[in-house]
């Protein structure tokens, strides 16, 4: 007799926990849609700035970034995605100079994993939240990052204290 | 009697007439041909029309659950989705698989198909609007409803592949066991209404629906049956032959193309057909809701067409049973028939024994309020 009664209290109580989890999902019925439709909410697409969709060099209006043609971002790569091409000029001075030619970046190759913008020493480079980069060939996702006649931003001139040109460079 | 109604859009008149019209025309013989082809035709078409229809509506619902959108691309709320679907799987190569067995791998598809098309011949949509219409009518559909599992376990077993073959067999066990528990619920309410044949069930039920006056038993009955019926669609949380996870797609993993696209009607259809058999055995069929003495309000509800009458109440079984499916993780195999052997079963034969008691002592609702 007590099997029977056991075997009745699991009916009831299975009974019970199958309602329960119908009220649940009939809550679910009615509740707001989360669904983003995307071309059509375009204008009110909201993108976490954390979201890295493209590596880009930030230009000033004058033209300028911040890239020394260091390499180091190329040398990081796990893909090979990064290719610095530099060529070397002389200042007014008859010095020698490195300078940045082309930053050839694949987008078709990256992962994305970030590397290259935390070991820039110069933060030349960032991640942007422009994401429509489909395209019809892989060509168009190889892409130069320095705009057409860019120059390296001049650092003012650092006449201080060691100190303080240090803090100077960090907070630059 | 049921025509001192008035009942502007029902199907009947016309039916009647071009009936009229084919035998005035033709000689006996050849009226009843033209007539039968007719029939196959509007059958068939219904079918396909329905499981179109099916489909969108169960992928919106669904999305719905899942708090989505659903479909929503291809025409205003994606109604033609399935539409675009269908004639994609029209278009499909069939591809043919080695070392099956050939015979038996093509023949399934229409084991499957056939026995739900027969299935769905005998189904009052409204009055008047039935193919066949047995006096043996809940055995009929019973019987070749049950015809589908041949088709499953040929399709498993002419496959040659490992889940195909577990798929099949998983099915096969779920729906003998399920099948008994369906037929015995069914025979319960055919105990009630005192007939087989659907026709004379749906109008015994015109004051008060077969649930409501045989109430506690039919009540048992009807959930047991919902159970039951769910399982026998290898749908919801019933799914263990198709289970994806495990078995990609259980039986009809080897198919593809028109012949994939007929399971996948079928399995569609089989759920319009497990709804609209509780709809006409449970919840008054094609029947508008009449109350007794109540003249003019009965009147009233006779303007809304019987086949929509049956359509609104089989919406309301496929929307819970879409319910069920969207709640509930699939049960083990051992689970599955624990619930079918040790609990809808006992049950069910006590519910069958208080529903014989029932009517005998005259308990039910109409003898108590005669
Ligand atoms: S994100 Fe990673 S993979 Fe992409 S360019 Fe930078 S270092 Fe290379
Ligand atoms: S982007 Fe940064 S790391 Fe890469 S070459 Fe330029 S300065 Fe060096």
């Amino acid at each position: 007799m007590r099997t029977f009664s056991e075997y009745l209290r699991d009916m009831f109580s299975g009974i019970r926990s199958l309602l329960s989890g119908l009220s649940i999902t009939w809550k679910e019925l009615w509740t707001k849609k989360v669904t983003r439709q995307y071309p059509e909410n375009r204008d009110t697409l909201v993108i976490s700035e954390r979201f890295r969709a493209e590596l880009v060099m930030p230009h000033d209006e004058n033209n300028e970034h911040a890239c020394t043609a260091c390499g180091i971002c190329q040398i990081n790569c796990p893909n090979g995605t990064i290719n610095v091409i530099s060529r070397t000029t002389e200042t007014e001075d008859g010095k020698k100079k490195k300078e940045l030619d082309r930053y050839v970046y694949n987008l078709g190759t990256c992962t994305f994993c970030n590397l290259c913008v935390i070991t820039c020493p110069s933060d030349a480079i960032v991640f942007s939240n422009n994401f429509e980069n489909a395209t019809f060939t892989r060509n168009k996702l190889v892409k130069q990052l320095n705009h057409e006649g860019s120059r390296l931003r001049e650092k003012k001139p650092i006449k201080k204290a060691g100190n303080e040109a240090e803090k100077d460079s960090q907070t630059a | 009697m049921l025509l001192n109604y008035s009942q502007p859009l029902e199907l009947n008149k016309l039916t009647s007439r071009i009936d009229a019209a084919l035998h005035a025309a033709l000689p006996e013989f050849w009226a009843v041909v033209i007539e039968l082809v007719l029939v196959g035709i509007l059958l068939i078409a219904t079918y396909a029309l329905l499981a179109v229809v099916l489909i969108y509506v169960e992928r919106k619902i669904t999305a719905f659950f899942q708090a989505r959108i659903g479909p929503n691309r291809v025409g205003k709320y994606g109604i033609f989705q399935t539409v675009a679907d269908v004639t994609k799987i029209l278009i499909k190569e069939i591809i043919h698989i080695n070392r099956i067995d050939k015979f038996l791998f093509y023949t399934a598809p229409f084991f499957i198909i056939g026995a739900s098309i027969m299935a769905f011949g005998a189904i009052p949509f409204g009055q008047g609007l039935q193919a066949v219409d047995f006096n043996i009518g809940v055995l009929y559909v019973i019987s070749v409803s049950s015809l589908g599992i041949i088709g499953v376990l040929l399709a498993g077993w002419s496959s040659n592949n490992k889940y195909s073959m577990i798929g099949a067999m998983r099915s096969g066990a779920q729906f003998v066991s399920y099948e008994l528990s369906a037929g015995i619920a069914l025979m319960t309410m055919v105990v009630l209404s005192g007939t087989m044949q659907l026709s004379t069930m749906v109008e015994s039920q015109r004051y008060c629906w077969n649930i409501f006056n045989g109430h506690l038993p039919a009540l048992v009955a009807f959930i047991i049956y919902l159970i039951s019926g769910h399982a026998e669609t290898n749908r919801g949380p019933f799914d263990l032959p198709e289970a994806e996870s495990e078995l990609t797609a259980g039986y009809h993993t080897e198919y593809s193309g028109l012949q994939f696209g007929f399971f996948y009607l079928a399995e569609y259809l089989n759920m319009f057909i497990i709804a609209s058999i509780g709809a006409t055995v449970f919840l008054g069929g094609w029947m508008p809701l009449q109350i007794n003495g109540w003249e003019s309000f009965n009147q009233l509800m006779w303007f809304i067409p019987s086949y929509l009458w049956f359509f609104g109440k089989v919406a309301v079984l496929i929307f819970f049973s879409l319910w069920v499916r969207w709640s509930f993780p699939r049960l083990r195999i051992d689970q599955l028939l624990n619930l079918e052997w040790k609990y809808l079963l006992p049950i069910n034969l006590v519910n069958l024994l208080v529903m014989v008691i029932l009517v005998l002592t005259g308990l039910t609702l109409t003898d108590i309020f005669k």
